[in-house]
């Protein structure tokens, strides 16, 4: 069953892997990716804990608006859970 | 001149355009985020290293290896660097301060340290070739 999030439109300063052209947009999980050890920690030296690694796919139309020239391409991105609001059930994430 | 803020694609912040500096930049986007904006045309020559970029992407490499640092580090001082350097400095000129940046926070040596190599290894000479035979 289609899974669908919404990624979140939060800004903190810093080096975060979520584009900001992607915050606060909708997509459709494609995949989980498994776990890894959190890029936002490990660039000021911390390992912390692993967090869940999800491909999202994004509709043109879903980004862009009205400027989409191809309204039905999709883009897939890779985004971590703790940027990710599932829509629906709660989600264990 | 600065182009105004793109607010087309979903983020606007008040104020509009921010100034401060990259790690206080608090509202908006980063510099470094340019996902959807403009691009321009994309150069296609090809060009070759030179041996100290070759050696700089090297001792990334090793630093890695031997758990100083990530490559998340190295992206992260990049982007505290700021657009400026971005503009002003070439990649490994940004990479190798980028790596530096690193070491310093992990403690592989200490700024005394480094500029006492520094001025050991400009005493050999002016060349590269010179500099390294030391």
């Amino acid at each position: 069953m289609a899974e669908f999030v919404r990624v979140k439109s939060m800004m903190p300063p810093g080096h975060v892997r979520t584009p900001a052209y992607l915050r606060g947009k909708r997509g459709q999980i494609e995949r989980a990716l498994g776990s890894f050890f959190n890029p936002e920690q490990l660039a000021y030296g911390h390992k912390g804990e692993t967090r869940d690694l999800y491909r999202v796919r994004f509709t043109m139309t879903e980004i862009w608006g009205d400027k989409a020239e191809n309204p039905d391409d999709t883009v897939d991105a890779e985004i971590y859970a703790h940027w990710l609001d599932w829509e629906g059930e709660n989600h264990a994430s | 001149m600065a182009k105004p803020p793109d607010t087309s694609i979903g983020w606007t912040w008040p104020g509009g355009t921010s100034n401060l500096r990259p790690m206080t930049d608090t509202i908006g986007k980063r510099w470094h985020d340019m996902g959807g904006q403009d691009a321009g045309p994309v150069p296609m020559d090809s060009h070759d290293f030179a041996l100290w970029e070759k050696r700089v992407d090297a001792l990334m490499v090793l630093c890695g290896a031997e758990g100083l640092f990530t490559v998340d580090g190295l992206r992260r001082a990049l982007e505290d660097m700021g657009e400026e350097a971005f503009e002003k400095y070439s990649y490994y000129e940004r990479w190798i301060a980028a790596t530096n940046q690193n070491l310093i926070e992990a403690g592989a040596y200490t700024l005394e340290e480094l500029g006492a190599r520094m001025q050991e290894i400009r005493a050999r000479g002016a060349s590269y070739g010179e500099a390294n035979d030391g």
